[in-house]
């Protein structure tokens, strides 16, 4: 046992005590379980927000980013903020309706706006489709992260089978409540993990930001500038804008915004948390710096750029507690997307119209949270380098649920249930035909000017998904019943 | 709708619109290339138009 190992195993036995502890005689009945009673206040909230959104994806991923692609990288900084924005009208509103609906789930606000339980079915299976990749991702980085900081003393899979162990436990006992503890040593952690690194090697490498960057340059010319062709200026602006209406559309983002005591507490975050992204540029320092100390990490090998690096210049106490701060990124939205998962299965699809109160629809939630851990389990020991691909499916596929979300916040909604159900499917569908095909603006118009070439995809399923809905409402009928 | 709740659009666009306005190394700033700088400006931008909506909202309870 290496001093690494030793950091990184009490760190995790500390959040899953914690984990557990914070049920503290609470009886545990659904709403209770999955969102905290909405009780918690600004501070809380933030802390299970930010815990969900900086996860092993902007550990890993954005140093990843950083270290193979440059400048494109500077998306994660802004979409972030955009999303912020909007959520400082969009969040209370959502808050609003699900307390005086008494709702538990992201389905359940489609349920009741539209007053369709077919339509919340099939949101919430594709939300449960959305976020097993996403769970398979953080499964991955865990594996990763313990087996290269603990200097192969442990292998990625059985990293994961203890992950997975310990994060089923604490959420089938705690819920949401263990979620909102863990995220406070994983935020304290990372906060401290990322500034350090982000200032220390750049100017222990390279000597400073100036000299990095003008290395970094001469090296790569053109690596800190967004390209003219792919991704270049068009394709940053479309992904900015999906990502950031994508943000609050995943099923367990969308969830804890019902856990709040008051609708006040999003407006406080939205101004602090802008501030808080700026983590992710000390990130992106990490990455940059370690592209000239340890080179040739090729393709997904990238994301490995900020652990490697760690290794090669710390002491192996250092790196375990780089390391167990990589465990938390992973554990904290890895127990937040099993609850959302096993509340909107039980919910929405299995028991699809039972009261909340119901206690089997508790039991039944908890009890699917080992089942999707599996699931997530069978996938991610499969291997297989196509992750990257599902989560970008993934994003694609939450963003769908925006039109029928953000229509149905109108004062007169125009999509009627019927006219969702077929936007939402028939976006879906583009999604998965243009994901599964590979294709992108460039093959699908091979004519147009490289400014549209370079378009997200992701925005020829939401017009597709805007205009079925639209013409289908039209067809049947302009406004249902009357919905409050 | 009330004028001063359209400010947080000017940090939106100039973060969505990046790549047009700022694709540039030069000037460096603190040593960050252009691009990385002008994002980690509007960031900031960003956290005080939200500020500054937050403090006027909080005066006017009506809405």
């Amino acid at each position: 046992m290496n001093a690494a190992l030793a950091v990184i195993g009490a760190t995790f036995a500390v959040a899953l005590l914690l984990g557990i502890r914070a049920r503290s005689g609470r009886q545990m009945n659904l709403a209770e379980w999955a969102v905290g009673g909405r009780r918690f206040g600004a501070i809380l909230v933030f802390l299970l927000l930010v815990g969900e959104i900086y996860t092993t994806f902007t550990f890993l991923g954005a140093s990843g980013w950083a270290y193979g692609r440059g400048a494109p990288a500077f998306y994660i900084l802004c979409y972030g903020a955009v999303a912020y924005i909007m959520s400082y009208w969009l969040a209370p509103a959502i808050w609003r309706y699900a307390r005086d609906h008494d709702l538990v789930s992201q389905p359940d606000f489609f349920v009741q706006k539209y007053r369709s339980r077919a339509l919340g079915t099939l949101v919430a299976l594709v939300g449960v489709v959305a976020l097993i990749p996403y769970l398979v991702l953080q499964l991955k980085g865990l594996g990763i992260i313990v087996s290269e900081a603990s200097f192969g003393a442990v292998s990625p899979t059985m990293a994961i089978w203890i992950g997975v162990a310990g994060v089923v436990g604490y959420v089938m006992i705690s819920g949401i409540h263990g979620s909102a503890w863990t995220a406070v040593i994983k935020d304290i952690l990372i906060l401290g993990v990322a500034i350090f690194l982000g200032l220390y090697l750049p100017a222990k490498l390279h000597g400073g930001f100036g000299p990095m960057f003008a290395r970094i340059e001469a090296a790569a010319p053109g690596f800190l500038t967004l390209p003219a062709r792919g991704q270049s200026a068009s394709w940053f602006a479309s992904t900015v804008l999906l990502t950031a209406l994508g943000f609050y559309l995943w099923p367990h983002t969308f969830g804890s915004i019902y856990s709040a005591k008051s609708g006040d507490a999003f407006r406080k975050n939205a101004v602090v948390m802008p501030l808080y992204q700026l983590v992710m540029l000390f990130v992106f320092f990490v990455g940059f710096a370690a592209k000239l100390a340890v080179p040739g990490l090729e393709g997904t090998d990238a994301d490995l750029a900020l652990l490697r690096v760690s290794v090669a210049t710390f002491d192996p106490w250092l790196v375990g507690l780089i390391g167990a701060a990589g465990v938390l990124t992973a554990l904290v939205p890895g127990s937040m997307i099993l609850m959302a998962a096993g509340t909107i299965v039980a919910k929405n699809v299995w028991r699809s119209g039972r009261s909340p109160a119901d206690p089997a629809v508790a039991r039944l939630a908890k009890l699917l949270v080992p089942v999707v851990a599996a699931v997530a389990l069978w996938f991610t020991l499969r291997g297989g380098d196509s992750i990257v691909a599902l989560l970008l499916m993934g994003y694609s596929l939450v963003t769908q649920l925006a039109p029928a979300l953000l229509f149905s916040l109108l004062p007169r909604n125009p999509l009627t249930a019927t006219g969702a159900i077929a936007g939402l499917l028939a976006g879906v569908a583009t999604v998965a035909a243009v994901t599964l095909g590979g294709s992108n603006f460039a093959t699908l118009m091979p004519w147009a000017p490289s400014a549209i070439q370079d378009l997200n995809v992701g925005f020829a399923a939401l017009l597709i998904n805007v205009t079925v809905a639209w013409l289908v409402s039209l067809g049947t009928g302009s406004r249902g019943p009357d919905y409050s | 709708m009330k004028l001063y709740r359209a400010l947080p659009a000017v940090p939106a666009v100039a973060l969505i619109g990046a790549g047009w306005f700022a694709n540039r190394l030069e000037p460096s700033v603190l040593g960050l290339p252009f691009l990385l700088a002008w994002i980690v400006a509007w960031v900031l931008g960003t956290s005080l138009s939200m500020w500054i909506v937050y403090r006027l909202d909080r005066r006017q309870p009506d809405s």
